[in-house]
């Protein structure tokens, strides 16, 4: 097989890897945007969800009304957290807030652990994880039908939030509060309930992050780590872009296994397993140059 | 502002009463106390529960069926790490002095817990038993005493996996000139085998290449592409958690064979397949005890625990990997106390007379029989420089649904191994200003 | 009715500068520094001593190092444990590299190393802000997890890339008991503490308030922003390197890199969340909450739930309240504990006259 060809292997396999961790940053630039809360529990969710839908199929309930349930159940949590942990916290500081959404994650992890228990659980959405014989055969590299399968599942999710954010009523109004809480209030929009749909839809993507992800890698504990993969994302996107977020995925994605194949291969094997850190430094250098990410608001500062 | 502490001392009097206040367990004196470090939360969750939920049935069913060790019962009280190295320590100074006699051994159950506190054990002479895990040098009891890497550790079960690949491909000679990759968790745990393997690589004259997978591994294309451009004969899998299923799977979108993957026991249990589905078909792994309930043990512990709804783990998990291993855990840990009963008296034990025991352990295939372990647990004996004892694995293969056994034991390469061992062990005897002790004068 | 400043007048810019103006204040720090070097030692045995309350001022260590750099220079990190492994590594390898180094010098170089690293992954922090900068550190937190597992030298070409501290001599004696390695963390902790007191109060203290408070208006008034910045990098860094380089020798003994991991610089960011953002005595207060808390409930849970099926249950629920304590603690007093502390203490200056 020629470099080429195996460099777009790597190329290909990293923007797919890339879509997947945009579905997780997804639901941070969503929750960002409309209160300015930088949800840390946003990993917490993913598997929350993955663990609820799992533990419902488990009950003998088939996929569909399953998938339904665990939705239904993804936006009561949301409801309650608006409830009980965001409204008595408005106009604090943003950390405390940060620090309220850490606080969440363990919640939530101990909930879905308790209510479902700790074991591993293989989650199978019938599509096969091996290469597409199609693909293979025509363009003679191989691709995983699972990872096309994400890919069109990131894409519609992301055509219908943006559906739902410019054409719809309410859409309106959360772009409203993104842009000025007090003067979306002063003209009567309610906040409560702005966020209390901002947080249902945050559920709905890491519900779709869940069960993705979860039959990758088995609905497990772990699950909640993809929240670490979606955080250069993030920076780099700029944390109130949905664009942004897609964008910053394939980027930090390609770049990721394309350092890894061939800073290894540079290095003769010493320099190795930088996935970590990696897209951080990549971010962190591109922050250099825009602070507020490829698509972030410009920070406007006034004495 | 140093006011602090005195708040804290508040919060911690109101601990103190919590902690100290009489439990139940430490009323009679016929009881022999263990500790179970265990993890029930976390990312290894399933590895914590099943382990001591099976060492636990265990020791609740030698305490219904014979009424304890001899006529010392089992206590054993839980502490959860969540496989934090600060929590298990906190766990091990908790758990150390509870009972009659303090704590008999300690199964950290966790490579980082084990660095962290085998130095503790050994000020407390407490020992601290990695089975199947810790640092491999701690074979060497001269330098450890107080450590037993028992029934087999990392390095020497590499040595039977460089074994086994060769069985396979029909002789040790045949070695010479194959690819192997050794796919590892880039923690102090995976990389324990790296230096072995490159001696053996140079030994046999096979070609090795090692991938560290960064924790916690959720994403390994790039390192599975890079293995497919080597195209190696044979994969090493040295996974722990998540970075198992995903690694099998991207064995599989890379279209390598399972058959020619082999993993270690932490890539060996039904946690680790059953989320790759069905690319883990043909997946082999070492274990140093096989899985399945057909053992007269399990068939006792189902009698006296699990039917009277005193199981400490749900039923269904009898028989996993890790439920088993916790059952071998309990069967050698038990026949330590028994043997240091021998010298010591029927009577609970301090962690000091236990190590005896643990040094001077004869497990012959005879009493493995008689203990209803045959098959489940390979005959050990070790002695006052050696810690290991066994050193022994088999093989098992997936077959989709479970786990079969697919070779006898096989030996680990000792005399390779320990060399090396006693090598690391001088370097931290010196490091740390240690005298080891003689051996010829301990009996 | 005892504690009342009343009848204590300030006649000296010298009093009125004094760290503790109120003289009830003064016998109580002096009380309980008695209390902890003497009666603590004497009264707690090894298990609190050795694995409470050790591990507890050293954290707080590394609390007051945040502290300093998000509470009052106001730049949110999450590198705090990366910070703190510079310190541990550079503290081991000073130790066996150069034996003739006392140790405590070990430990206060092993606090500039970790300062230098810091000022360099300080150096963002200039373009970059708020949650951007904090994701931003997460690069340094990993970066330096990754060297130490990577490079041999630092480990001294152990195999499995752990390190382990060498016994500690301190002018001749040897420290290997949980009361002299308390005794030993105790000093450092209590030298930083007064020393991060002192620094906060002064002219660095309060040019790091005012960037945090304004960056832009404090560049107007004449603080450069460079030196600020940086300096409230190093000096925070320092502290947790020296509080890793402690973490090491007097608590964990054997560590790997992974010892420092992102959930330690999560849990330091805890504590001076719950203890109070800005405040030195809350980063005790924090470290204390956060240490004894999972241990409290894990021993009410070991009570309770002693050898049956419901101790999953039991183990998640501990995970449960955690999470939920940290919730109310928030929205009851989002300033933390040192603020219901200062509470009280205002209550107890007018008591029992409130009027």
């Amino acid at each position: 097989m020629s470099d080429l060809n195996f460099f777009f292997e790597v190329l290909i396999g990293g923007l797919l890897s890339g879509v997947m961790y945009s579905l997780v940053a997804l639901g941070f630039v969503l929750i960002y945007k409309a209160s300015g809360v930088f949800n840390f529990a946003q990993g917490s969710m993913v598997l929350f969800a993955a663990l609820t839908f799992v533990g419902i199929m488990e009950q003998g309930i088939p996929f569909w009304p399953a998938l339904v349930v665990a939705l239904v159940v993804m936006m009561v949590l949301a409801v309650g957290i608006e409830r009980v942990v965001l409204r008595p916290l408005v106009n604090q500081p943003q950390i405390s807030l940060f620090m309220a959404t850490i606080g969440l994650s363990y919640l939530l992890e101990g909930l879905g652990q308790g209510l479902w228990g700790t074991q591993v659980r293989a989650l199978d959405l019938g599509i096969e994880d091996m290469p597409n014989e199609t693909i293979q055969t025509m363009l003679g590299i191989q691709v995983s039908t699972f990872d096309i399968f994400s890919a069109i599942s990131a894409a519609l999710l992301v055509g219908l939030l943006a559906l739902f954010f410019n054409k719809t009523r309410v859409g309106l109004a959360l772009r409203a509060v993104a842009d000025d809480h007090q003067a979306a209030l002063a003209v009567g929009i309610p906040l409560q309930h702005v966020w209390a749909i901002v947080w249902a839809a945050a559920g709905l993507v890491a519900l779709v992050a869940g069960l993705l992800w979860g039959s990758r890698l088995g609905v497990q504990f772990s699950l909640s780590l993809v929240a670490l993969k979606a955080l250069p994302v993030l920076i780099l996107g700029g944390f109130t872009s949905i664009a942004g977020a897609i964008v910053g995925g394939l980027i930090i994605g390609a770049s990721e296994k394309l350092a890894e194949v061939y800073i290894g291969t540079f290095t003769g094997g010493a320099v190795a397993a930088v996935e970590n850190w990696f897209p951080y430094m990549l971010a962190l250098v591109f922050l250099l140059v825009r602070p507020q990410g490829l698509f972030g608001d410009k920070i406007i500062e006034r004495v | 502002m140093k006011k602090s502490v005195l708040a804290s001392l508040a919060i911690g009097a109101g601990l103190l009463a919590g902690a100290s206040s009489p439990s139940p367990v430490m009323a009679q004196a016929m009881e022999q106390f263990m500790p179970i470090p265990i993890y029930r939360t976390g990312p290894y969750a399933a590895g914590g529960t099943g382990y001591f939920g099976g060492f636990m049935d265990y020791m609740a069913m030698v305490n219904a069926r014979d009424n304890g060790v001899n006529g010392v019962k089992m206590i054993w009280e839980e502490c959860e790490t969540a496989y934090d190295n600060a929590r298990g320590v906190e766990c091990y100074e908790r758990l150390k002095g509870k009972g009659p006699t303090g704590a008999a051994m300690f199964h950290p159950l966790s490579t980082g817990i084990t660095y962290s506190t085998f130095e503790k054990g050994t000020a407390d002479k407490v020992p601290v038993v990695s089975m199947g895990y810790g640092r491999g040098d701690a074979m060497v009891g001269s330098v450890f005493p107080y450590t037993f890497p028992l029934v087999t550790t990392y390095w020497s079960q590499n040595t039977a996996k460089i074994k086994f690949i060769g069985m396979k491909e029909g002789g040790m000679d045949k070695l010479k000139g194959k690819k192997l990759v050794n796919v590892y968790h880039d923690s102090a745990y995976g990389k324990e085998t790296i230096d072995i393997l490159n001696k053996q690589a140079a030994m046999y004259g096979f070609e090795i290449k090692h991938f560290p997978v960064a924790h916690p591994g959720l994403d390994q294309k790039a390192i599975w592409l890079q293995i497919k451009q080597f195209a190696p004969d044979w994969v090493i899998l040295r996974g722990w958690g998540v970075m198992n299923p995903t690694a099998i799977k991207e064995a599989a979108r890379i279209g390598f064979p399972r058959e020619k993957m082999l993993g270690v026991w932490w890539s060996g249990s039904e946690e680790d397949m059953r989320p790759a589905g069905t690319a883990a078909k043909g997946f082999y792994a070492a274990g140093f005890h096989p899985a399945g309930k057909n053992f007269p043990v399990l068939k006792d512990i189902e009698k006296f625990v699990q039917s009277k709804g005193k199981g400490n783990i749900e039923a269904e998990r009898m028989g996993t990997i890790y439920y088993n291993r916790g059952v071998v855990t309990g069967i050698i840990s038990l026949e330590a106390i028994r043997t240091a009963q021998e010298k010591f008296g029927k009577k609970p034990l301090t962690g000091e007379q236990v190590q005896w025991g643990l040094e001077h352990l004869n497990l012959t295939a005879a009493r493995i029989k008689a203990l209803g372990g045959e098959g489940l647990v390979q005959p050990i004996k070790t002695s006052c420089n050696d810690h290991e004892g066994g050193g022994a694995v088999k093989f098992q293969q997936w077959d989709g649904e479970k786990w079969t056994v697919v070779s006898d034991w096989i030996d680990a390469d000792k005399s390779l191994v320990r060399p090396l061992a006693e090598e690391s062990a001088a370097k931290y005897a010196k490091e740390k200003g240690i005298t080891p002790r003689d051996c010829s004068k301990e009996m | 009715m005892l504690y009342r400043e009343a009848g204590q007048f300030k006649t000296s810019y010298q009093k009125d500068q004094a760290i503790f103006p109120i003289r009830q204040d003064r016998i109580a720090v002096w009380a309980l520094l008695l209390a902890v070097f003497i009666a603590v030692p004497l009264l707690a045995d090894d298990y609190w001593l050795g694995s409470i309350i050790t591990p507890l001022l050293v954290l707080s260590l590394a609390a007051i190092g945040l502290n300093i750099l998000t509470g009052y220079a106001g730049q949110l990190s999450l590198g705090t444990a990366g910070f703190m492994a510079v310190g541990a590594f550079a503290a081991y390898n000073l130790n066996i590299r150069v034996p003739e180094l006392p140790l405590i010098v070990d430990f206060l170089l092993a606090g500039v190393f970790a300062a230098m690293v810091g000022m360099v992954f300080g150096l963002p922090s200039l373009r970059i802000k708020g949650f951007y900068l904090a994701v931003a550190t997460l690069a340094a937190q990993f970066f330096i997890e990754w060297v130490f597992t990577h490079v041999g030298w630092f480990t001294n070409y152990s195999s499995s890339g752990v390190i382990s501290a060498p016994p500690m001599h301190i002018l001749g004696m040897t420290i290997d008991t949980a009361v002299e390695k308390y005794l030993l963390t105790l000093s450092v902790v209590a030298v930083l503490a007064l020393g991060a007191k002192n620094m906060v109060r002064s002219r660095i203290g309060r040019s790091w308030m005012a960037v945090r408070d304004k960056d832009i208006s404090a560049e107007v008034i004449g603080i450069p922003l460079l030196s600020t910045k940086l300096s409230a990098f190093g000096i925070s860094s320092f502290y947790c390197g020296v509080a890793g380089a402690l973490w090491t020798y007097c608590y964990l003994g054997t560590v790997e890199p992974a010892a420092f991991d992102l959930n330690r610089s999560f849990q330091v960011l805890f504590m001076i969340i719950i203890g109070g953002v800005g405040s030195i005595l809350g980063s005790f207060l924090g470290a204390g909450f956060i240490v004894l808390l999972p241990i409290l409930l894990n021993n009410i849970a070991a009570m309770i739930g002693h050898g049956t099926l419901q101790a999953d249950t039991m183990a998640n629920l501990e995970h449960i309240i955690f999470g939920g304590l940290i919730i109310f603690f928030l929205i009851v007093e989002p300033h933390g504990l040192a603020r219901l502390w200062q509470i009280a203490k205002e209550k107890l200056r007018l008591w029992p006259f409130p009027y």
